[in-house]
């Protein structure tokens, strides 16, 4: 399912999706975590409507709710750009530069980490190693890798992610 | 028992007793943060380590376990360095200014800071963002600033009260305590008991009532009882000088063990209303005017010989209150029986717990609550039925909700879907008036399977046949045509109380205010005695009750049956004891008017005065037009209040009394506690306590009363004068409440009735009960059926929590709650304004469109005058206690055009 399909989807119906996948998890011990990462994936974030949602038919409080998804920076709170880029901030790819190719990023999109561009198309963020040390400093674009980059490579790579089905990804 | 050496003190000790445990029995001194001892178990601020010779690292006390021959020193310099440095890092960052700060001198943070002899954080981390402050609660402030972090609060929220409205969220430097989904707390889901401002150890939580009122150093702590519903909380008055600046719930003590719920906490300050009485009311030509005592006084008594002298004493009537103290209750029926000899003695037991006396009394002997409160956590199965619990006694649904996460199955059997039913295994939406024939349905099964207990029946009951008889006339098929509950629910339900012992039984009014009422407590009982759960620990039949001294007021036999103490007035035996205490002759030995019957004969004349005691009559009897109508027939009124309400502008007299924590004496609470209520500052103006009032007016009749404080009448009287509360003395009461019965000194009171199944009369009765329909069900003209009660943020009439600051900001006016499916069949939106009218008036007042409603239901309460409930309800009653039948009357609801 594509972002443009999300998005069409009606509310009552994703809440109705919801409500199935808490329905499949809910008996399992641990079962928050699982329908969190199955429910960020229909709306492509955990709005507010999902959580509650969430706690209801969980029977748990929203505020634990909130508190995983709060804790773990896979969850999202806010929705997420139609390109996801990560660029890591390890130890390796820091030394190798990756703080000026981040100030670049920032520059060139207009957002800080951990925005989404007005658009949607960009949401930037930084992580901590991707283990891809080899290749830094390393960034990675909805999954796929970049590596040994300088900043003078990001206005490129950020038009190439433009141009509908562009070289780059 | 282990030996254990602390500081070079040997220490005795159990094998399962924590480091600090053993050292604080010891009286030596270890600092903690985090620490609940018992309850809160994260062990994460590590400022409690010690060093145990021979172990590798240091141990935090609260986790460690002592072992024979231990050696601990609790403040070596490894000790003390790492403390510093926890002490620096929690200082390193937000902002711990301590000023200004209401937690200064009682703050941990500042005490361990002041231990290790620092003075200012030696370092800032800059880097982490500062918190900010939420105060957006009407009566709590979060200054995350000074949040170090520890989840007391959480623990408070979640585990202590349930509310479960705080968590921590984020992660790393970001962890912040949230509320909800990171909402202001204002906006959240919060109930504003501060339970969590009561766990803060240091300055992040705070009440807002209290800001700027006093430093820690400057208040004496006053231990009394809480002025509102029957649970009873102990409480501890902050004050300063004649002011109550804060409460705090008494951490160790029965029956709240600390906690409190939002009027308790926050409801304190309308004894300072500047619209208190201050002087005696004399009414001419239609106004009130001041007058001094001895006019007042000898207006009400020459105004009452005259009417007992022509018309007899069965033409005055009493009305006591269930707020004020046990001795001002025993003073008033004193009063009326051996000064006025009149038997016409009642309070408002009549409008609400009533059938529950009659009830209990008729199956097992004694009309009050059976176990206790704490108990709720600690018994296997908790049904509760017709009860809203955690709005009208949210301190003991605590305590239900702490029973349920223990592992308790909690059945809610209620007509809305109450906020309790969030919590529960099993949630019957009963119909409204149907318990009798569901609880028939329950029995049914149980007997039907074999599934009751026959021991306890054979042992400890009588008349079992009967009802077998009659509840095999109620299968679950048509008990569940009756009562709206499936057939498959109503034999799951039924199985749970069977399978899951021991189990409790509470019920509040949504039992007892119906005109089967009396019948739906028996039924209650018949299940409980049928499961063989009465008599033991952690069962029994628990009605809670609604005011703070309902039970008290009983109890201290303001009815028209008894004199204190449950000694009939129709026993000559009684009446010669009387007779002789009292120095008296002719004590009326007939049983009196009932607070219904008192109104119908005001208004034929039959009756010509009334005394009314610190309550609102126009406005928490049913049928308000009625009341007025009856009040304004009467010849003479008199009214002992704190306040004018609507009731007093229909007084000739009104009466400036002494309030709650301006007197000495005692309350009762619904599990037969009886605890000490204290003094702090005097009444306004030239008020007097209440028994000071009756004791004059009895002498203008020729008696001398000679008990001149609650004491001495407590001691001198009420004691030594019923054998249930011989054994309770003031003193023994200044050490800690006490439940009734309590014969001897030695006694130490009883926590549970009819243990091992001995009932006071003997057996146990059980009783054929057949269900009845509410005396007025819908029809085409009003097609849905009103049920009232009570919202959290306001009791009653609001004549204390109107004049409380921030409780009319919670609730600032009265809705009627309907059902989505009525608002959307009736084009009614959420808050618009709506006529709900009944046979007896009618009434506009906001529609509050809820979930938890069902189809064909209204429901209202009692808090603002307007449109109160009462306008509408009616006054058909139970046919033996004549207790209203405020729980259904047919109304029909209109959109305003």
């Amino acid at each position: 399912m594509n972002a443009n399909a999300r998005g069409c989807m009606e509310k009552d119906e994703r809440t109705h999706l919801v409500t199935d996948i808490v329905a499949k998890h809910k008996n399992s011990k641990g079962a928050l975590i699982p329908i969190l990462h199955e429910v960020q994936e229909l709306y492509g974030y955990l709005p507010v409507e999902a959580q509650e949602t969430i706690a209801k038919e969980m029977n748990v409080p929203i505020s634990e709710v909130f508190g995983v998804i709060s804790f773990y920076s896979f969850f999202s709170l806010n929705p997420k750009g139609k390109h996801k880029i990560s660029i890591c901030m390890g130890t390796a790819c820091y030394v190798k530069g990756s703080g000026p190719i981040l100030d670049k990023l920032k520059e060139t999109l207009a957002i800080g980490v951990g925005e989404t561009t007005e658009d949607g198309e960009f949401t930037l963020e930084d992580c901590r190693c991707l283990g891809a040390c080899g290749l830094a400093p390393v960034l990675t674009i909805n999954g796929k890798v970049f590596g040994r980059l300088t900043k003078d490579d990001i206005p490129e790579i950020i038009e190439g992610c433009k141009t509908e089905g562009g070289s780059v990804l | 028992m282990i030996t254990v050496t602390i500081n070079n003190k040997l220490c005795q000790a159990e094998a399962d007793q924590t480091i600090l445990q053993v050292a604080t029995d010891n009286g030596i001194h270890i600092p903690t943060l985090c620490h609940m001892d018992g309850i809160h178990d994260s062990f994460s601020c590590r400022i409690c380590v010690v060093e145990v010779v021979g172990a590798r690292t240091l141990i935090p006390a609260c986790a460690g376990k002592v072992a024979d021959g231990m050696v601990v020193n609790t403040a070596t310099e490894s000790v003390l360095s790492a403390r510093r440095n926890i002490v620096n890092l929690l200082l390193s960052n937000g902002e711990h200014n301590c000023l200004s700060c209401e937690k200064s001198g009682e703050c941990s943070l500042q005490s361990i800071a002041y231990e290790l002899g620092i003075e200012a954080p030696p370092f800032i981390m800059e880097s982490i963002e500062k918190p900010t402050v939420d105060d957006s609660s009407v009566m709590i402030v979060r200054d995350n600033r000074k949040c170090i972090l520890c989840r007391r609060c959480v623990t408070a929220c979640n585990d202590i009260v349930c509310n479960d409205v705080l968590s921590l969220g984020f992660r790393g430097s970001d962890t912040t305590v949230i509320c909800d989904n990171n909402i202001d707390m204002g906006s959240s889901s919060c109930v504003q008991c501060g339970q969590c401002v009561q766990a803060c150890p240091v300055g992040a939580l705070t009440d807002k009532k209290s800001i700027g009122k006093a430093r820690s150093w400057e208040v004496k702590k006053v231990r009394t009882t809480c002025p509102y519903c029957g649970v009873g909380c102990q409480l501890n008055l902050h004050v300063k000088g004649d002011k109550i600046v804060k409460v705090t719930g008494v951490e160790d003590a029965y029956p709240n063990k600390g906690r409190l719920c939002v009027k308790g906490r926050y409801g304190y300050d309308f004894i300072y209303s500047p619209e208190r009485l201050t002087t005696p009311l004399i009414k001419e030509n239609g106004k009130f005017r001041e007058a001094s005592w001895d006019e007042a006084l000898d207006l009400v008594a020459n105004k009452f010989k005259e009417i007992i002298a022509a018309d007899g004493p069965d033409a005055v009537g009493g009305i006591s209150c269930a707020r004020s103290i046990n001795e001002d209750s025993y003073q008033m029926q004193k009063l009326f029986r051996a000064a006025f000899k009149s038997p016409n003695i009642d309070h408002c037991a009549r409008v609400c717990h009533a059938p529950t006396v009659a009830g209990l009394i008729k199956s097992f002997g004694t009309g009050g609550m059976t176990n206790s409160i704490e108990e709720f956590a600690d018994t296997n199965c908790l049904f509760v039925i017709g009860s809203n619990m955690t709005e009208a006694h949210p301190v003991a649904s605590t305590f239900v909700k702490n029973g349920q996460r223990n592992g308790a199955k909690l059945i809610v059997v209620d007509p809305r879907k109450a906020k309790l039913a969030d919590y529960a295994d099993e949630f019957a939406q009963i119909k409204v008036g149907s318990d009798v024939a569901f609880l028939n349905g329950l029995m049914n099964v149980l007997i039907t399977e074999d599934l009751y207990d026959k021991d306890f029946v054979r042992d400890h009951c009588d008349n079992f046949d009967a009802l077998k008889e009659k509840v095999l006339e109620y299968p679950p098929k048509r008990a569940s045509e009756i009562s709206g509950v499936s057939e498959e629910q109503i034999i799951s339900i039924a199985h749970m109380l069977a399978d899951n012992k021991p189990g409790m039984a509470i019920y509040t009014l949504g039992i007892t205010e119906h005109t089967c009422g009396t019948n739906n407590v028996m039924s209650v009982a018949n299940l409980q005695m049928l499961l063989g759960n009465v008599g033991k620990p952690n069962t029994g039949v628990n009605p809670l009750r609604g005011q703070n001294n309902v039970q008290g007021a009983c109890d201290m036999g303001a009815l028209p049956n008894t004199y204190h103490g449950y000694q009939s007035v129709t026993d000559p035996a009684a009446k010669a004891k009387f007779e002789q205490a009292w120095n008296v002759e002719g004590l009326p030995d007939k049983l009196g008017l009932m607070i219904p019957d008192m109104f119908e004969k005001l208004e034929t004349k039959e009756m010509k005065a009334i005394y009314i005691f610190g309550e609102n009559v126009v406005g928490t009897e049913p049928d308000i037009s009625h009341v007025i109508k009856c009040l304004e027939a009467a010849e003479f009124v008199v009214c002992n209040d704190i306040f004018q309400t609507e009731t007093t502008q229909y007084a000739d007299v009104v009466l400036p009394a002494a309030a709650w924590s301006e007197d000495e004496g005692t309350f009762t609470n619904c599990e037969r506690r009886i605890s000490r209520v204290r003094k702090v500052k005097e009444a306004p103006g030239i008020a007097k306590p209440n028994w000071w009032i009756f004791r004059e007016i009895a002498k203008r009749f020729g008696q001398t009363w000679e008990a001149d404080s609650g004491q001495e009448l407590w001691d001198n009287e009420i004691a030594p004068l019923a054998p249930v509360f011989a054994g309770a003395t003031f003193d023994k009461l200044d050490q800690g409440g006490i439940q009734w019965p309590c014969k001897t000194p030695e006694d130490p009171g009883t926590q549970i009735l009819h243990l091992d199944g001995n009932f006071t009369h003997g057996k146990g009765h059980l009783m054929a009960l057949d269900w009845t329909p509410p005396a007025e069900v819908p029809d085409a003209d009003y097609p849905f059926t009103l049920s009232t009660g009570r919202r959290l943020y306001h009791y009653h009439t609001r004549t204390q929590t109107g004049r409380c600051e921030g409780l009319n900001e919670l609730l600032p006016e009265e809705y009627a709650d309907i059902s989505e499916v009525d608002a959307a069949r009736l084009g009614i939106e959420h808050g618009e304004m709506i006529v709900v009218k009944s046979r007896r008036g009618t009434v506009k007042v906001k529609a509050q469109v809820s979930e938890r409603i069902p189809e064909g239901l209204v429901w209202m309460a009692m808090h603002y005058f307007e449109n109160n409930a009462n306008w509408l309800t009616t006054r058909s009653g139970d046919t033996i206690t004549k207790t209203p039948e405020y729980k259904a009357c047919a109304v029909a609801i209109e959109k305003i055009q």
